[in-house]
């Protein structure tokens, strides 16, 4: 956490349609990579996890052919460990088979063997032993909306959780469903969408049933959170009570990413699509907006990015990292990634043609090699 | 009796010890099902790799018996005598 000393390292994870990808650097510029790791499957989810004293990466793999699994590695990426009898399968009595693991989450300072999924068929999950054995949320999938939820173009997926690192507040989004709130560490949940729009139902005010994208809490200020809808904005004060509007300002209020700042009060990141209907950036030129001012303003950033991009950037795609200055990582379906160790002022593209990006993550880890990482052209040019 | 042997494909070999082929031993008549669950008993991984939580085989996994793919047959229940072989083999799948 904090300024980046000498000893310190980001390392930034790169999952992808056809594997995963892991990169370290010390300067944010100059990047070694090393991958792809589980080669032909899709790693839709991420967790790095600097708790107790290690770096543990965990991923959700997921093969067309072979199914979806949990594996993890302590030696950023040498070795990696996937328990025999899996992290994350339905109990019997359920008779649901996991799809896709969707998210991976790890919890507060305080809790540190917690780490929470979110998967696909829509079900959260808690394990307690650094995401080795995961236990299905009963009160999630025991709820009584449960038949009346739908599945997204990309499937019925939790695929956003956001807990209270002080205390027992536990918030997740599905699509579609749209968020649900727990106050007793998620033994019962409740739908909290008061303000969001569904528009694509006869009841665009409904209880439930919208299709939130990507939610994210404000670090500093207790009971606030953002969300990006589908095609909407928001931002709530109570801890989820009622929802605002705080797309104006923006190009477009369709997207799928919802990024907060580690720190600071009122700061946030989107990357805005042009519409349900045109899923490109606006105009086809891709820039990342931030609020500083928890949705008031937006300030457009797209220096170092492309003049024209038509690849969207999905839900999970996108991460901050803790240094100071805060860094800020996405990468798009075209497979490019772009970093910024300034909060968004400035990106470089720090690797490209990688298959459709799925999901990026970024920590600051102590300093540490790459196990047989090598520095490839792309990343040779830019140091050049 | 002769055993009956299920093929691996060689991306799933690592998961069986490296071993091509898994045998189980004879005793009359077995379902596909049985078979699976006799030959992964000690590969719990590769087990799931080839069925889910549930029991039903993966969409892309494929099993020939007799040359027949099972789900043209009874499904898990399609019977296997002894002396067959059994072939998994990874449908066509992905882009």
């Amino acid at each position: 956490m904090g300024c980046m000393a000498t000893t310190e390292s980001i390392v930034l994870a790169i999952g992808t349609k056809k594997g995963l990808w892991l990169a370290t650097s010390q300067d944010r510029q100059q990047w070694s990579f090393s991958g792809p790791h589980f080669l032909m499957s899709e790693i839709p989810s991420i967790g790095i996890d600097t708790r107790n004293g290690r770096t543990r990466i965990m991923v959700g793999v997921r093969s067309e052919h072979w199914g979806p699994t949990v594996a993890h590695s302590d030696d950023l990426g040498a070795t990696w460990s996937e328990p025999e009898q899996g992290a994350i399968t339905f109990p019997e009595d359920t008779g649901a088979a996991v799809e896709r693991i969707w998210q991976i989450y790890p919890d507060a300072e305080a809790r540190p063997g917690v780490v929470w999924a979110g998967a696909e068929p829509i079900s959260v999950w808690k394990s307690t032993d650094g995401g080795e054995h995961f236990e299905l949320n009963r009160g999630l999938w025991d709820h009584p909306h449960r038949g009346d939820w739908g599945a997204g173009y990309g499937g019925a997926a939790a695929h956003s959780i956001v807990v209270n690192p002080a205390g027992d507040n536990v918030h997740i989004a599905m699509s579609t469903g749209g968020v649900y709130r727990s106050l007793d560490g998620g033994t019962s949940w409740e739908a909290r969408n008061k303000g969001i729009s569904a528009y694509f139902m006869p009841d665009p005010n409904p209880e439930f049933g919208q299709c939130v994208h990507k939610i994210a809490a404000d670090a500093a200020v207790e009971g606030r959170l953002y969300a990006q809808n589908h095609h909407g904005v928001y931002r709530t004060d109570d801890n989820g009570e009622h929802w605002e509007s705080i797309a104006e300002g923006l190009p477009a209020d369709f997207g799928f990413v919802m990024l907060t700042h580690p720190r600071r009060e009122g700061t946030a990141w989107v990357v805005p699509l042009k519409a349900d209907g045109e899923r490109i950036p606006p105009e086809g030129k891709l820039a990342v907006h931030r609020t500083d001012d928890a949705g008031a303003t937006w300030k457009r950033l797209a220096t170092g990015l492309p003049e024209g991009e038509y690849n969207s950037v999905l839900r999970d795609a996108a991460g901050v990292d803790t240094a100071e200055p805060v860094g800020v990582y996405f990468g798009t379906r075209g497979g490019a990634v772009y970093a910024s160790a300034d909060e968004g002022e400035t990106f470089t593209e720090v690797a490209t043609h990688l298959p459709d990006v799925l999901c990026v993550r970024a920590a600051v880890v102590a300093d540490a090699e790459l196990p047989g990482a090598s520095v490839p052209e792309v990343a040779a040019a830019q140091g050049a | 009796m002769p055993d009956i042997s299920v093929v691996l494909p060689s991306i799933l070999q690592p998961l069986a010890g490296g071993q091509p082929i898994l045998t189980a031993p004879a005793e009359g008549p077995v379902t596909v099902g049985k078979l699976l669950d006799s030959v992964t008993g000690d590969y719990p991984v590769l087990a799931r790799r080839l069925r889910d939580e549930t029991g039903a085989l993966r969409r892309y996994v494929n099993v020939y018996v007799g040359g027949e793919e099972v789900r043209r047959l009874q499904g898990l229940e399609t019977e296997v005598a002894d002396g067959q072989e059994v072939l998994i083999i990874q449908s066509v799948a992905g882009g």
